[in-house]
């Protein structure tokens, strides 16, 4: 067994690290294999710099047909297994062809490089960004050596940012109006608004708050929606009678949420909806879902 | 419904098994500083509170154990060295709960700290709880929630002197967090009546009372806020809590909640809000008992009357009587269905509030009393036992209070009160009144007074239409009668002309009264006219009095002891008698001498006999003092005496009664005193001698009473004997 995992082995080892990787901040990435790691965080326009160390296993010198450092932008749609779309390519070639014998630094650098997508982990797609370094080599496979790395725009307070304010109901049953002070919140903000109960002839149990992530892929005839409720927030507990209102203050920051994502690359969209509902005793179930545009704001991050 | 009873248990155990378990757990994260871990468990604990299935009672055990836990948490909490996270902080990180309840039990615990550490006003973090509260909306667990928030924020209100006294109105923030709550709560607590979980209206009832505290709990807050002062109270407190319990339209609640602001307020501010509080009362459910409240409120300021003489002239600047007064009238022409006891109790407790407050003021009380009057005339016949105690109460009232029922006499009103009484009643009310003035020894002396105190207490002096005779007590009927006759002499005045009036007054009431009366009474107003009569010097008036007597004693009384006890008083009064002449005095006498010696009773006769011996020997300065004919009367008693020795020799072949002998023995003794110089020494030794020949007689029976009296008589010889000097030298020639 040794011998043939000796055999496979790859002849020789890669590492790839940023120039300011000890003080860059770090993410958390989840990778297929479901772990959990920290990698480094960018945003668009930014230069990403490093360095490749490539460190042959002792006694053993690899053949080449060149070495090169790709960036890449990959949407990856899961019902499409293995067919990566590269909206962003970027290559820097390292060294020509030849053979390597020790350790050898190839220092890189893309300058302000434009990511305008965000790496995002969805439930049937997924957008990631890496770093991809090939050593090429004739008849036998190249070696390839990948890194991660997040990226995550911000984008200034919006200029208009309007309460969202309804009057919901059921005819001569069920009559409410709830406002939500903002239609646009940044991932650490708070929700805040009031439900006003204008009539209630059935016997409500309780009332929550839920945040509701709408994933959207491919598109025409093709199109897959996946929803997912991120928060079940109680709002109130008991039956109101007319003339309540009851006070909405839900913080966001505890929830995994993104920036709402408009039709990305033409393969995706995320959208985020508040859905207010109400329960009765018969634990029947009215709702009233609105969208709400997230968006990441720097001074919060 | 015993299953249920045992279902609760379960499940009550299961709620406290589950608090228990987090709780633990909630501990262990404490103790390591674990501030995540503490959050998680103390609200899965809180989650408990979360269950619909206990009553009140078992919810507040369970809410008892969660308190306890909270308090440890609060500890933590307030260190920020263990946990490292600000209190800011902390305030929003609790808030991430997803569950309403134990969300808000922890947000109330941490804005308590929030408040302490007063990195934020405490006006802003009460008002955003109070806000917050709002979420539950459930009533016992919406009660609970935020009678934890009162409990907690007690001794962190703006208040002022506090340490937490804000700029500007911060007295203000107080009262308002508070007032607040107090509305939320009772709205809880009122909507337990439509929505709770009791099914049967009884047990919700019983099980919203047990929550009444909870609510009530907020007024005593606001009670205690050092900054509510009478302006305060006046223009906000009390309006907006009015306004609460006015708008509810829950009986309960605004039974219990009136009673609340009138206890725990201080009475002074309700003296000044008067209108206010009254005001509210007509606005009440016209079941809710508006008439304890009133009551109590009386009760309240009454007392608070006669705290201190200080008060008095507040109760006069706010016109507390014809407010209290307008607010009982619109009451109870509000609540028609009102029971007539209800009413009477509401006039007695206005009544006892202006006797303590105007005891001057006997128009008020006049004025009550026709208010009442006026109530009861709308009721065809009295029957509430209840209601009849309380007239009864009323009536009571002013005697009491004035001492006197010449005071009573002049209130136009009492007597018509009066009347709507029941016979028993009425009975029993004109004893209280006579008690009352020979209690006080108050002396009517005017015939309209007179004459009004009869038409009170006519009960007593008549028979009145539809009384069962059959039922009356011997006993009781003779206590009255004996009390009538006392209350006679009561009714006084020198002024013969007044007097005179009175008697006839006296006499037309009496008259009446039938065979069974009239020798209680008759005898009481024959010595009062005597009284007078002697008084003025009018001899044919007086004589006219005594053939009067002596033809009624003849005429009306069949009864042979009432002849008895009738013949005594005549005797004894016609021997206070000076006022007549000798002709006159002795047609009288002789009369008198004469039915003595008519009398049933052989004993009765001779004791009746030896009396009459006294209306010849008057001890006063120009007394009469015929010595022979007293001496002649008591020869007679002997002779009676003798007779009735001899026929109860011949009736039962045993002796008489030998105590007669010595009845006269001691009025020889006393006539000898008195230096009547008939009566020798040999007389009353040959007396003493017969006596004890008697005694020692095979036929006489021994009588131990006989023994004993003879006994002390002889006694009383040999102790005048040894006392020397005029006396001693008298009775010296005595022997024994």
């Amino acid at each position: 067994m040794n011998y043939l995992v000796g055999a496979f082995k790859p002849p020789c080892n890669i590492f790839i690290s940023f120039t300011d990787g000890r003080s860059r901040k770090q993410v958390p990435l989840k990778k297929e294999n479901g772990k959990t790691v920290m990698v480094a965080l960018f945003q668009s326009q930014e230069n990403i710099v490093g360095e490749v160390v490539i460190e042959p296993i002792h006694g053993k010198k690899v053949e080449h047909n060149g070495v090169k450092i790709e960036l890449l932008g990959q949407i990856e749609l899961y019902f499409d297994r293995g067919n990566f779309y590269d909206f962003t390519s970027l290559v820097r070639e390292l060294d020509v062809p030849g053979e390597l014998y020790e350790r050898k630094t190839y220092p890189f650098e893309f300058s302000t490089v434009e990511m305008p997508y965000e790496s995002y982990n969805g439930v049937n797609v997924r957008l990631r960004y890496i770093l991809k370094v090939t050593i090429s080599r004739n008849y036998v496979s190249n070696i390839v050596e990948y890194q991660d790395f997040v990226v995550r725009n911000y984008t200034p307070p919006p200029s208009i940012n309007n309460s969202i304010k309804m009057e919901v109901g059921i005819e001569d049953c069920l009559h409410i109006e709830f406002e939500y002070s903002k239609s646009k919140y940044h991932l650490k903000d708070v929700v805040i608004g009031k439900i006003y109960f204008l009539l209630v002839r059935i016997k409500l149990k309780n009332m929550e708050l839920e945040i509701r992530r709408r994933e959207s892929t491919g598109s025409g005839p093709n199109t897959y929606v996946e929803t997912e409720t991120l928060a079940k927030f109680e709002l109130m507990d008991g039956t109101p009678v007319r003339g309540e209102s009851i006070p909405i203050r839900l913080f966001l920051s505890p929830y995994e949420l993104t920036p709402t994502y408009r039709n990305i690359n033409n393969k995706f969209s995320v959208k985020y909806y508040l859905n207010l509902v109400l329960v009765d005793e018969e634990d029947r179930r009215y709702f009233k879902q609105q969208e709400i545009t997230m968006y990441r704001n720097l001074e919060a991050s | 419904m015993l299953n249920g009873t045992e279902d609760e248990e379960k499940w009550l155990a299961e709620g406290i098994a589950g608090i228990q378990h987090n709780a633990f757990y909630m501990h262990r994260a404490l103790d390591s500083n674990n501030l995540r871990e503490a959050l998680k468990y103390s609200a899965q604990m809180l989650s408990e509170l979360r269950t619909s299935k206990l009553s009140p009672r078992k919810y507040y055990e369970l809410y008892m154990r969660a308190f306890d836990e909270l308090k440890r948490l609060e500890l933590f909490f307030k260190d920020d060295s263990k946990h490292g996270v600000s209190v800011v902080d902390l305030y929003e990180l609790v808030q991430h709960a997803g569950n309403i309840l134990p969300r808000l039990y922890l947000l109330c615990t941490v804005g308590s700290i929030y408040i302490k550490s007063k990195e934020a006003p405490a006006k802003e973090v009460l008002k955003d709880l109070v806000e917050m509260c709002r979420g539950v909306q459930h009533p016992i667990r919406g009660l609970f929630l935020r009678s934890y928030l009162a409990q907690i924020s007690r001794d962190k209100l703006p208040d002022i002197g506090s340490e937490y006294e804000g700029d500007a109105d911060t007295v203000m923030d107080a009262v308002d967090f508070v007032l607040q709550n107090f509305t939320e709560m009772n709205k809880l607590w009122v909507r337990m009546q439509h929505q709770g979980p009791g099914r049967v209206r009884e047990k919700r009832e019983k099980e919203r009372s047990e929550l009444q505290d909870l609510v009530g709990k907020n007024l005593h807050v606001l009670s205690q806020i050092e900054g509510v002062d009478l302006e305060m109270y006046k223009e906000t407190v009390l309006p907006r809590v009015l306004e609460q319990v006015v708008n509810c339209k829950d009986d309960l609640a605004q039974y219990y909640l009136m009673d609340c602001i009138i206890q725990v307020f201080p009475d002074e501010y309700h003296l000044q809000t008067l209108e206010t509080l009254l005001g509210a009362c007509p606005q009440l459910q016209p079941t809710v008992d508006v008439k304890t409240v009133l009551s109590r409120l009386m009760d309240r300021l009454s007392n608070y009357a006669a705290s201190s003489t200080d008060v008095l002239p507040e109760f006069l600047q706010v016109e507390a009587f014809s407010k209290l007064s307008n607010a009982i009238g619109k009451v109870i022409e509000a609540q028609v269905d009102m029971p007539a006891v209800g009413a009477i109790t509401l006039y007695v407790s206005l009544l006892t509030f202006t006797l303590r407050v105007h005891p001057d003021r006997l128009d008020h009380v006049d004025q009550v009393l026709g208010a009442c009057v006026k109530k009861l005339s709308n009721i065809p016949k009295l029957e509430d036992s209840r209601a009849m105690k309380q007239v009864v109460a009323l009536l009571s009232a002013p005697l009491e209070k004035y001492n006197d029922i010449v005071t009573a006499l002049t209130l136009s009103n009492y007597p018509r009160v009066m009347d709507h009484l029941d016979i028993g009643t009425n009975k029993l009310m004109a004893m209280v009144i006579i008690q009352s003035i020979m209690k006080n020894n108050s002396c009517i002396s005017t015939a309209d007074k007179v004459e009004v105190l009869f038409e009170l207490i006519k009960g007593l002096i008549k028979d009145t239409d539809g009384a069962d005779v059959d039922e009356l007590d011997e006993e009781d009927f003779k206590e009255e009668q004996n009390s009538v006759a006392r209350l006679i002499h009561m009714l006084y005045n020198d002024e013969p002309e007044e007097m005179l009036k009175i008697i006839c007054i006296v006499r037309k009431h009496t008259m009446v009264g039938g065979p069974k009366r009239l020798p209680f009474t008759v005898s009481s107003l024959v010595f009062s006219a005597l009284r007078a009569a002697n008084g003025c010097d009018i001899e044919h008036v007086a004589y006219e009095f005594f053939t009067q007597a002596f033809v009624l004693y003849e005429e009306e009384i069949a009864d042979s002891k009432a002849q008895v006890t009738a013949i005594h008083l005549i005797i004894g009064t016609l021997q206070r008698m000076n006022v007549f002449g000798v002709e006159n005095r002795d047609t009288l006498t002789h009369k008198a001498t004469g039915y003595s010696a008519r009398l049933l009773k052989k004993a009765d006769q001779c004791r009746a006999v030896y009396a009459c011996s006294h209306l010849f020997w008057v001890d006063d300065q120009d007394g009469i003092k015929d010595g022979e004919r007293v001496l002649l009367c008591l020869k007679r008693a002997l002779r009676i005496a003798n007779a009735a020795q001899q026929m109860a020799n011949v009736a039962r072949g045993s002796g008489g009664p030998v105590s007669l002998f010595v009845e006269i023995l001691n009025k020889y003794i006393y006539f000898f005193e008195k230096g009547n110089k008939q009566i020798t020494s040999s007389a009353i030794q040959g007396l003493i001698e017969f006596i004890n020949t008697e005694m020692q007689s095979d036929s006489t029976n021994p009588d131990s009473v006989a023994d004993a009296f003879l006994a002390s008589t002889l006694r009383y010889i040999q102790f005048q004997k040894q006392k020397g000097g005029v006396v001693g030298e008298k009775f010296e020639s005595i022997k024994l």
